[in-house]
């Protein structure tokens, strides 16, 4: 069953960027255009998504790819296209949703800014290349859109320029996730090297299919890893994760964008896309590559949710617990459970983009204030975004049956429970339940309930078009609940191929008890402990050294500025060493023996021969004050006078025939 | 796509980028500029071989290939003359660096 969309999927990333375009060209000037044109972009791409949504759902398995040939070298023929599967649909639909919905919030938040249309330019160009990473049917044009996503993201955390801290957060973003595409690059070489193709379907000969997967043979494992490399860099997973705190630097609605719809979905997304390359030769579904995931995911997922419980940032917060959350998600695909993290990811992008507004509108509504010790007492003011922001708060905790991310994380901790390699995984992400119930109880103590602080005296409710994509997220992210529902898990068979059946029975679990059990402990031990929270926070007085080291993010940061940094800038030092003592002395040496010779010839010029020419000199020293006023020093000048001289030559040349 | 129309828009190329090169003020646009030309001549290179004698042989976009990475290794340089510059002069307009005058 094919429409015409699903022979031209290239159209639906194309929309928002021909938008972007648009604006970049003409939209200095007019402020509400930029942002119509934009929202008409997204608008047009959710259009669609929707109608390239609909056919896959007719038949199990569906795929339509398109390739073509980019360009021939030689004999080496290379092919690009595009392809439609239930993974890119479902994609698809969730980041133009989401997308629109950032957009409308955006024209509310960022009101006041004087770029107003150059945000809208690059929030419209961040959309449109992260939709064409998901419909990428090849390794290479992935890697292309995946490049556009990091200068898009890089463009919109420093979008704030004058600040001095966001140019250094989207440096930070750019080179972190660079070393990560460094690995992905070397990855995508070794794999074209191998198998020949980077095509993902080809008709049975593309790379993740059976042919080209034999082909590459014993360094599987390798291309997977270096591939994997990328994913981190994206998707901020420990040790690359530094960046993606920082990124909170950005206007919120641009770091809702990159921490639930858009940049960091494209690491686990990736991983998700070439997971045949990862299950090469599985036993029992264990591959080594699947089992670095898991353990990056572990390590990622509990650090993360340790830090997010001692910060005070109510944006940075949140960025901990996305980076959590997507250790979750790599955990739960490295450990066979596919679906799972997928689902993980659909969900995830609803509630998160949800809560990042939500902040954005306290933010909005205490006049920038971020501090979430000098708030409080909010739920008064801001009864809206306190009623969307407890869904998104429930449904990141996990709470079952009304919420998305209940079920999706009990899928996890399903999969988890049935890795054959090792426990510990699975405790380790029950653990993460329970902190991440913590860290969002007090997040929503300290900010909605107890007295009103400093900040919250003059707080008042955000106007309609930022609070209406609130309660559409909202309003998703329960009913996605309803959608994801392990008694029909339609889809979840909808992304595997499997068809589904109707089994009540499969709403009460004894992994769905064990995570209520888990989520009620963590909120309980959450309002116990932040009952009475003031100024300072409770753990702090009780445990201020431990505070302390999970307040400085681990010394992370500290670790990396004494170690890789120090180490390149000793290399930096040692260069400028080297070429000020020993290449310019080499120069020098060489300048002296010129210099030497240079006497020699000096001393003979002037008694044999100067005499004679002194008088011819006078006339040249005449000439040269005229010639020298054409040497002005401006080089655009000298530019010019290049130009006309090869234009009187390109001219004499066509006279003399 | 016939060859004179490719040489149309190599030339077109070449002359906004030879009228940026001469007329902006900031360095980094020059740079621009120059790049710009550099990108016709490229284009220059392989519209010749594309419709030269021997399109089979991948020599035209070899060369190209070869120059856009040089043109990127340049583009490293020239930019960090540029902030070399800006630290030493506080500017980054040509106009006003003019201490090569005789």
């Amino acid at each position: 069953m094919n429409s015409w969309i699903t022979n031209n999927v290239w159209l639906i990333p194309a929309a928002p960027i021909a938008a972007s375009l648009l604006i970049l060209a003409f939209g200095k000037a007019a402020r509400r255009a930029a942002a119509a044109v934009a929202i008409v972009g997204q608008i047009a791409a959710l259009t669609m998504s929707i109608f390239a949504f609909v056919p896959t759902l007719h038949s199990h398995g569906f795929r339509a790819v398109q390739n073509f040939t980019w360009f021939t070298f030689g004999e080496q023929i290379l092919r690009i296209g595009f392809v439609l599967d239930p993974l890119a649909a479902a994609m698809l639909l969730m980041i133009a949703l989401v997308g629109l919905c950032i957009f409308v919030f955006s024209i509310g938040y960022m009101g006041e800014d004087k770029n107003f249309s150059r945000f809208f330019a690059y929030l419209s160009f961040f959309s449109g290349a992260m939709l064409g990473v998901v419909v990428a049917n090849s390794l290479l044009l992935l890697f292309v859109f995946w490049e556009l996503v990091g200068l898009a993201s890089y463009l919109l955390i420093g979008f704030w320029i004058e600040r001095p801290s966001a140019a250094a957060a989207a440096k930070k973003a750019f080179i972190t996730t660079r070393i990560g595409d460094m690995g992905f690059f070397l990855g995508i070489l070794l794999l074209y090297h191998r198998s020949g193709t980077l095509l993902f379907y080809d008709g049975g000969r593309g790379c993740l299919e059976p042919v080209a997967l034999s082909a590459i043979g014993s360094s599987v494992t390798l291309v997977a890893l270096l591939i994997f490399c990328g994913a981190m860099g994206k998707s901020g997973q420990f040790p690359l994760h530094v960046w993606l705190p920082d990124a909170m630097e950005g206007p919120t609605p641009v770091s809702a964008l990159i921490h639930a719809a858009t940049m960091v979905a494209a690491g686990v997304f990736l991983v998700a896309r070439v997971y045949p390359i990862f299950s090469v030769g599985a036993i029992n579904g264990v591959t080594p590559s699947l089992t670095v995931v898991v353990w990056i995911g572990v390590i990622t997922g509990l650090m993360a949710a340790l830090i997010a419980i001692a910060q005070f940032d109510i944006k940075r917060i949140l960025a901990y617990s996305t980076v959590s959350q997507l250790g979750l998600m790599m955990v739960s695909l490295g450990a066979g459970g596919v679906a799972a993290g997928i689902m993980h990811l659909l969900a995830h992008g609803f509630f998160k983009a949800l809560l990042f507004l939500g902040a954005g509108s306290v933010i909005h509504g205490l006049h920038h204030e971020q501090d979430i010790r000098k708030m409080g007492g909010l739920h008064r003011l801001m009864p809206i975004t306190f009623l969307t922001y407890a869904v998104g708060m429930m449904a990141l905790s996990g709470v079952p049956f009304f919420f998305s991310g209940g079920w999706t994380k009990e899928e996890i901790l399903h999969a988890t429970s049935n890795w054959p390699r090792s426990h510990l995984p699975h405790y380790l992400a029950l653990i993460g339940v329970i902190l991440t119930a913590l860290y969002m109880t007090r997040q929503i103590i300290y900010v909605f309930f107890g007295n009103r602080r400093a900040a919250s005296e003059h707080a008042h409710e955000s106007p309609s078009v930022m609070a209406i994509p609130l309660i559409v997220l909202a309003v998703c992210a329960v009913f996605l609940s309803v959608v994801l529902t392990p008694a029909w898990p339609w889809l979840e068979s909808y992304l595997t191929g499997h068809p589904a059946r109707f089994d009540a029975r499969l709403l009460i679990q004894p992994m769905i008890v064990v995570s209520l059990a888990l989520v009620g402990a963590g909120v309980s031990v959450g309002i116990w402990m932040y009952r009475r929270a003031g100024e300072a926070d409770p753990l702090q007085h009780a445990q201020p050294a431990l505070f302390r080291f999970l307040e400085n993010k681990m010394w992370i940061d500290e670790i990396y500025g004494r170690t890789v940094i120090a180490l390149s800038a000793i290399l930096a030092r040692l260069s400028d060493w080297m070429d000020r003592h020993v290449w310019d002395a080499l120069v020098q040496d060489i300048g002296r023996i010129g210099q030497f010779f240079g006497r020699v010839t000096t001393s003979a010029d002037e008694r044999v021969i100067n005499a004679g020419v002194d008088e011819s000199t006078s006339g040249a020293h005449g000439l040269g004050r005229l010639m020298s006023r054409w040497h002005s020093g401006q080089i655009q000048t000298y530019l010019g006078a290049v130009a006309l001289g090869m234009l009187a030559l390109v001219l004499l040349y066509a006279w003399l025939g | 796509m016939t060859l004179p129309i490719l040489l149309v828009i190599s030339s077109g190329l070449f002359c906004i980028g030879l009228l940026a090169a001469l007329s902006r003020r900031h360095a980094i646009f020059i740079l621009i500029g120059i790049e710009m030309m550099l990108a016709a001549a490229n284009l220059n290179f392989i519209a010749f071989w594309r419709f030269g004698p021997q399109p089979a042989q991948p020599t035209g976009m070899m060369v190209a290939i070869f120059a856009i990475a040089i043109a990127a290794a340049e583009a490293a340089v020239g930019l960090a003359m540029v902030i070399v510059v800006y630290r030493h002069f506080r500017s980054t307009n040509v106009d006003q660096l003019d201490r090569l005058k005789g």
